[in-house]
């Protein structure tokens, strides 16, 4: 599938989404409240097929607001074609999780607890995963000093 | 065993040789049956990702050698393409064939890693000395082209760090000849060995549709029967020049995983042959001077030319803001580098998706209702390296 007919075909499915061109693969905006809604059509939508989980993540820029940008990216197999999906999400939101979707999901959205304390609702078992259980920070945010702190 | 819960509890693990590294796997059983299996990982955190943001993007290159860090070269790959294609810089003809020798040399070479632990874990010994045999002469060859065995950094933003030097395309002939034969020898110890085929087959079955669900990639997926490799469906290095074949299984058990892995040690071979026939003289570098090193001689006799390379070295270059995912095939699956770029000389966001980390999470559902003995063969032949699972 190329880039051109995946952009055509989100811009039709009446969600409310900006899309747009990337280097790479094509990218879209999703609304926090459509994000569980969204993504289940990618997976389940006859022509797309997005089967494959990716990847999760987040950005933290501590001067924005909302603060956090949550990116995914999906894969279809049958298609050969990637998709990122991102959206905005505040310090203390909780966000729906997809691992009901896609299994794959589990680990990856449990790192992104982890490592910037961003929660998912419907989660199976939202526990740290790199760090110690104990520990009370969250690295991979900005505003962690890179030499850690003392008494974690 | 406590009253109430009925199962035992068993760990296994951290310090256990048949966990690859530092894995942990908290085992809950009735009897010898396991009712539930968590992996506990992050021993070996290191917090690489936190570490990229504050070096610039060719200091980087160094962290990335330790991921994978059995077959290392792939790894520099995979941050290089992904920086390059941020930048939209290409690379000469010579230095995409150079890196796709190396990215095979290096598919050997994990795999080798593979075959002889996993083999060792089930109790083959002679295979481990076999296998680190062939794997010698590869890391003997990487150290000619970088001076390094294990962390080459061979593999450069903009193309390949130095020229081959003279003497190595005749060692890498010979084991290219060679080598087909070595993966007969292994084959004739394993394939049809009773013991082995009893430890393997029906062992550790993932379908196709749930290992595809689960996001796993690499000879895992494969092993399920998913025709799928990022070297065919998303070429990078001029992989679509190459003939070979992507062998898959059909049952999803350890069996079919051992056999897809057998089979690509010969097809990487294939692609070697392939790639020492093709390759072409030329520059090893793209002609971008402010982000490619300048040759090693010019900066010993030369002042402007160490000046740049000074700069390059400590400064680094600016990235244009922006971001980017790619990824290429390693040893275990998909590695994916994501870059936020901030328009500086230092990432942003550097985010490793690692493919053994996906691979591990359905080690729960794959060893649920097998037996303790079985999970040292499933993690094998999964085959997954902590360092690339921590980060």
């Amino acid at each position: 599938m190329e880039q051109i007919e995946l952009m055509n075909i989100l811009r039709n499915s009446g969600y409310n989404i900006d899309v747009f061109e990337g280097i790479d693969c094509v990218t879209c905006l999703v609304k926090k409240e459509d994000l569980y809604d969204f993504m289940k059509f990618l997976k389940t939508d006859e022509k797309l097929k997005f089967n494959m989980i990716v990847d999760v993540t987040a950005v933290d820029y501590p001067e924005d607001r909302p603060r956090f940008e949550i990116v995914y990216h999906v894969y279809s197999i049958d298609n050969n074609i990637r998709l990122r999906i991102k959206l905005k999400v505040e310090e203390n939101d909780s966000l729906e999780s997809v691992t009901s979707l896609w299994k794959g999901a589990e680990w990856l959205e449990r790192e992104v607890f982890d490592m910037f304390g961003i929660t998912f609702n419907n989660h199976p078992d939202l526990r740290r995963i790199l760090m110690n259980e104990d520990f009370k920070y969250y690295p991979l945010r900005k505003d962690f000093p890179l030499q850690g702190i003392e008494e974690s | 065993m406590s009253e109430e819960k009925k199962y035992m509890t068993l760990n296994m693990g951290p310090q256990h040789p048949a966990t690859h590294g530092v894995l942990k796997v908290i085992l809950e059983l009735e009897g010898e049956v396991i009712q539930r299996a968590i992996p506990v990982i992050g021993h070996l955190h290191r917090g690489v990702e936190k570490l990229g943001e504050t070096r610039t993007y060719v200091q980087n290159i160094v962290y990335t050698d330790r991921l994978d860090y059995t077959s290392a070269m792939i790894n520099n790959l995979a941050y290089c393409l992904a920086v390059e294609k941020l930048m939209g810089i290409e690379v000469p003809e010579r230095a995409k064939v150079i890196r796709v020798i190396m990215s095979e040399l290096s598919r050997i070479a994990g795999h080798l890693i593979w075959l002889a632990t996993h083999a060792l874990d089930i109790g083959a010994m002679t295979l481990y000395f076999y296998c680190f045999r062939e794997r010698e002469k590869i890391l003997d060859m990487w150290e000619m082209v970088s001076g390094q065995r294990l962390t080459p950094s061979y593999i450069r933003i903009g193309g390949v760090l130095a020229d081959l030097p003279d003497g190595f395309m005749d060692r890498l002939k010979s084991f290219v000849d060679t080598f087909d034969a070595h993966v007969d020898e292994y084959d004739q110890l394993l394939s049809k060995n009773p013991i082995w085929m009893a430890r393997t087959k029906d062992v550790g079955i993932i379908s196709a549709e749930d290992a595809i669900n689960w996001g796993m990639t690499g000879p895992a997926l494969r092993g399920s029967g998913v025709k799928f490799d990022y070297r065919k469906a998303q070429p990078y290095s001029g992989y679509e020049e190459y003939e070979f074949d992507i062998p898959v299984g059909t049952k999803g058990d350890n069996y079919d995983r051992y056999l897809v892995r057998m089979e690509e040690l010969r097809q990487s071979n294939r692609i070697l042959k392939q790639a020492i026939k093709k390759l072409p003289d030329g520059p090893i570098k793209a002609h971008v001077p402010e982000i490619v090193f300048p040759d090693k001689d010019l900066v010993l006799k030369n002042i402007e030319a160490l000046i740049h390379q000074f700069k390059i070295g400590c400064g680094g270059f600016s990235v244009p803001k922006g971001e980017v995912y790619a990824s290429v095939e390693n040893a275990k699956g998909e590695l994916g580098f994501y870059i936020v770029s901030d328009g500086s000389s230092r990432p942003y966001r550097f985010r490793i998706k690692s493919s053994c980390f996906i691979n591990l999470s359905a080690l729960p559902e794959i060893v649920k209702g097998s037996m303790i003995a079985d999970v040292v063969a499933v993690i094998g032949s999964i085959d997954i390296v902590l360092g690339e699972i921590d980060r």
